[in-house]
């Protein structure tokens, strides 16, 4: 059986793993490489890395971040942060990267997702849906979720599977942050409309919270930060609990 | 040992060659045919549309080399598929290693079938030294039915072929370059293989 998958995610900034609350307060939390090999000693079923370096070396660096965890971790793992174009796809994947994740560069342009997936292959395009309830619906942001668009999140990510994305990384800005649990309803309303996985971020502070994901919100993985980066649930405690709770992980 | 990746447009090759160099054995990645011939073992990895990747092997000819080789050789993910009959993606004639045909799993699964999942019925050489209901990591929207050459198998709303063999010829669908401690020791094991 096909188990749900826990991802811990690890922001990075000029080469090394911050950690921070909402992007504030950021500290040294050492070397990507050596924190994304110890989560896959751990039981993390996958990795993601994502650059908020604001630099023109940006690309430069990820590249060879990738290039260095590659060489030393032996599960799958994907990076992303400001990734535009077909050639920052190309440059990543050639260094070891097994996904890419774009956000911003999609909503601008769609046809980007068609692009990526055709060169390269659905599988390795994870397109990233930043979300946020404005009034009456789920409404898409941009840029670190600071900026609203016009485009509502249920249509948006009907339309990111038909341009072929292989994966839906859906974070809810209502929720990140918050350690309160995920954003079960839209999740599990995401997930039944696509017959893509959808990846649930944002919010989890429990290890109940990834169970009602799981289970309400339907979500195929749960991605979270700070509470593996701080120890506050080891993955290996995560994922016994939920075996006992009757969700398959693998362990 | 001398171990060649198979060099052809079908995705980077660099997470096996990296897994390999773990193990202590650096790779060569070629697609010309005497170092291929040449070669103590021989790697054939791949991601991406089963046509596409058939159409690069001709224009090299290597689909006729191929099936030629007799050294150890092991198929990954789309490497598998190719190694079959014929694949129902883009109606593609395959290598025909393996007498099996490749088909696109039921639309009431979300594909692809991507993650983690348990390998059963495990025989062989290449499938020794596991640890019991190991887990390997899938990425594919098409599968290779079950036949008489299947080592191993898992189970996504339909049993497949997660592993094949035949003579010289190994397969697997999963990834065991990402498939952490049980897929290292699956490269490991087909390190080892005598024939």
């Amino acid at each position: 059986m096909l188990t749900k998958r826990i991802i811990p995610c690890l922001d990075v900034k000029n080469g090394r793993t911050v950690k921070g609350v909402n992007f504030l307060d950021l500290r040294d939390a050492g070397d990507p490489v050596e924190l994304g090999a110890t989560y896959a000693n751990d039981m993390a079923d996958e990795l993601v890395f994502l650059d908020i370096t604001a630099t023109l070396e940006k690309r430069k660096t990820l590249v060879d971040l990738v290039d260095r965890v590659s060489a030393v971790v032996n599960i799958p793992f994907t990076v992303g942060g400001g990734i535009a174009t077909v050639e920052d796809v190309s440059a990543l994947l050639n260094a070891g990267a097994d996904k890419v994740t774009i956000n911003s560069s999609a909503v601008k342009d769609p046809v980007l997702i068609d692009r990526l997936a055709k060169e390269f292959g659905s599988q390795c395009i994870v397109v990233a849906v930043d979300t946020k309830y404005l009034g009456q619906e789920d409404i898409v942001h941009t840029h670190g979720g600071s900026q609203p668009t016009e485009v509502r999140t249920l249509n948006w990510v009907k339309e990111i599977e038909s341009r072929g994305a292989g994966e839906i990384m859906l974070t809810s800005m209502d929720h990140d942050g918050t350690k309160q649990g995920f954003a079960n309803k839209l999740t599990a309303k995401v997930s039944e409309m696509v017959n893509i996985p959808v990846i649930a971020s944002g919010g989890g502070g429990k290890k109940e919270h990834f169970k009602s994901v799981f289970e309400e919100g339907k979500a195929d993985a749960a991605l979270a930060a700070s509470i593996f980066h701080f120890n506050e649930i080891p993955i290996i405690e995560l994922k016994q609990y939920l075996s006992e709770k009757g969700i398959t992980t693998r362990l | 040992m001398k171990l060649c990746i198979i060099k052809y447009n079908a995705g980077n090759v660099k997470s096996v060659a990296n897994a390999l160099e773990r193990l202590g054995v650096h790779a060569i990645v070629s697609d010309e045919p005497e170092t291929i011939k040449s070669a103590d073992r021989v790697i054939f990895p791949g991601v991406g549309e089963a046509s596409t990747a058939m159409d690069y092997l001709q224009s090299n000819g290597l689909d006729k080399l191929i099936p030629e080789l007799t050294q150890p050789f092991l198929g990954i993910c789309l490497g598998l598929q190719l190694m079959c009959n014929h694949s129902k993606e883009n109606d593609t004639k395959c290598l025909g290693i393996f007498d099996i045909e490749v088909t696109r799993f039921e639309p009431t699964m979300k594909v692809p079938h991507m993650g983690w999942n348990v390998i059963e019925d495990l025989k062989g050489p290449l499938m020794t030294y596991l640890p019991e209901r190991p887990y390997m990591y899938f990425v594919h929207s098409y599968f290779a039915e079950v036949g008489s050459d299947t080592i191993a198998t898992a189970n996504y709303s339909t049993k497949f072929s997660a592993a094949l063999h035949k003579d010289n010829f190994y397969a697997v669908q999963a990834h065991p370059e990402k498939s952490s401690d049980t897929g290292s020791k699956i490269l490991e094991n087909f390190l080892k293989l005598e024939i």
